[in-house]
């Protein structure tokens, strides 16, 4: 069989890319954040459970050392943060194992930024701002939904009060699941599960859907707060478009002690779950220890906007090789 | 037989479900940013042709499914089994259920090679090839001159298939017919 050499994306489509981009440094430039590279390389890697990173080996100054490929270049940008960058942002290449499909590709482009001093609210403002700006024919309104009140449209049943048993019956019936699949799977698994299956489909359809207030066990690197009926939930939002996952923000968690405690619950989960231990980032918790700025952040997809703007199928078909064909 | 993993699953695998071999369709990881991820897979229940959806967890594996597509001609049959044998010069036969043959009945012909699915050795599915010759034994007369369009007729074909001809088919004539829409292509 010929070995197939050409482009995932066809050429026309990769000048189109490149206009949306150079639209994405536009928008930064006229708000004064500055852009900025940071490594692929880390000598600590993300912790979370669901992620799994590709290693490397190198041999640095300090002889041969075990060296993380970035799965978002969040750690090295916060180092940042707490030098006094100021605003930042990065089109930065991430790298997450496994991950190939229609909206994934191991290897893919994040675009991420930090504001100093800003509050959730606002920074959402800033993000669905952004994606307008590259989608100048959507005219749809923006939308806000309690992650809460999504289960109770959708699913009729309360994400934080609900029985973990009924949870893990409705999750396995919708999502078609063989018997047995989720007995030993906590509430975050049915809450994905049924999240990921049932409610996102349905979200960003003509608008841009917010989704705000998600369960405190799935804050990730975000602060928590208590909402209004006195459930503690993630100060995190996420966007939808489409029924696609496109951007995850976050209140920062700015508290050192509090960063290292959710890391050894991530490795403790890992060990639980056979996983391999990550090595905890130490520059980033000696950062965090030094003084990072309140602020809020944000990881957007950009490959998927893109993908959006241009109206295409797969993932791949705006890149210019996808790992299948690298 | 093996088992496989999810990130193994690609279109064509077969795999063990709910005691039935499946041959999967399509595979799709679904994943929150944040949280754990799926694999939402399509798969074609061998034993009844019928296509369906399940979701796995990532990293969730199936058991194998001891499936192959052999190529067979057709024999005879003896009112109970269809009989087929090996085309790879082994005479070997195997005979056929009439679950298993389900709608080619109506497509068979001898010395035709047909695909036998196997499972555990024993014949599940038989798929006729895309195109096949088959003489006409019963349909109206053929209208003269009328070679162009315009109109239709059934014809009753050797192997039991009625499909619709144009007018100037006659009873006699051998025609090629398409197995997967059931329709005529042409005299043959």
């Amino acid at each position: 069989m010929a070995i197939d050499w050409r482009p995932s994306a066809e050429i026309t489509t990769l000048r189109e890319r490149a206009h949306l981009l150079a639209n994405v440094r536009a928008f930064f430039a006229q708000r004064d954040v500055m852009e900025v590279e940071t490594p692929v390389l880390g000598q600590g890697g993300g912790t979370d459970v669901h992620l799994v990173s590709l290693v490397t080996q190198a041999r640095t100054d300090k002889g041969q050392r075990r060296l993380w490929l970035q799965t978002s270049p969040e750690f090295h940008m916060k180092r940042l943060l707490a030098a006094g960058s100021g605003p930042i942002y990065q089109l930065a290449r991430s790298f997450r194992d496994g991950e190939v499909g229609s909206r994934h590709n191991i290897e893919f482009t994040m675009l991420e930024w930090y504001r100093p001093g800003f509050a959730l609210g606002e920074l959402i403002d800033e993000t669905t701002n952004l994606v307008m700006t590259l989608l100048p024919s959507f005219a749809g309104p923006v939308v806000h939904y309690r992650y809460r009140e999504l289960f109770h449209t959708y699913l009729a049943v309360d994400p934080f009060t609900t029985s973990l048993e009924k949870l893990r019956t409705l999750a396995s019936e919708r999502g078609q699941m063989p018997a047995g699949t989720l007995a030993n799977e906590g509430r975050d698994t049915c809450l994905d599960l049924l999240m990921s299956m049932v409610i996102e489909p349905q979200l960003g359809q003509n608008e841009l859907s917010v989704v705000l207030e998600y369960p405190a066990s799935q804050a990730a690197l975000a602060r928590r707060h208590q909402d209004v009926d006195g459930e503690w939930v993630a100060s995190r939002f996420e966007l939808y478009l489409n029924g696609i996952e496109l951007a995850n923000g976050y209140h920062e968690l700015t508290d050192a002690a509090e960063q290292r405690a959710r890391f050894n619950e991530d490795n403790a989960e890992r060990r639980r779950l056979g996983l391999p231990e990550v090595d905890i980032d130490e520059h980033l918790l000696a950062a965090l220890e030094h003084g990072m700025p309140e602020g809020a952040g944000v990881a957007l997809g950009i490959d998927r906007l893109i993908q959006l703007a241009l109206g295409k199928a797969r993932l791949e078909d705006v890149l210019a090789f996808a790992t299948p064909n690298c | 037989m093996a088992n496989y993993s999810t990130n193994e699953f690609k279109g064509g695998l077969k795999v063990m479900l709910d005691g039935d071999p499946c041959s999967i369709v399509e595979n799709e990881l679904v994943k929150p940013g944040k949280g754990q991820a799926f694999n939402r897979v399509k798969l074609r229940n061998l034993m009844t042709g019928r296509v369906g959806e399940r979701t796995f967890k990532s990293g969730d594996s199936l058991e194998g499914a001891d499936v192959m597509d052999l190529e067979m001609e057709y024999l005879y049959t003896d009112g109970d089994m269809w009989h087929f044998m090996k085309t790879d010069g082994s005479f070997e036969q195997y005979a056929v259920e009439k679950k298993a043959l389900g709608d080619t009945a109506k497509w068979l012909k001898e010395q035709v090679p047909y695909t036998i699915t196997l499972w555990n050795d024993k014949a599940i599915s038989v798929t006729p090839p895309n195109f096949i010759e088959l003489e006409v034994v019963e349909t109206d007369p053929g209208l003269k001159g009328d070679t162009a369009q315009g109109g239709s007729k059934p014809a009753t074909l050797s192997s039991g298939a009625v499909v619709r001809v144009p007018l100037f088919i006659n009873q006699g004539e051998v025609l090629k017919i398409d197995t997967r829409s059931g329709e005529y292509v042409s005299r043959a």
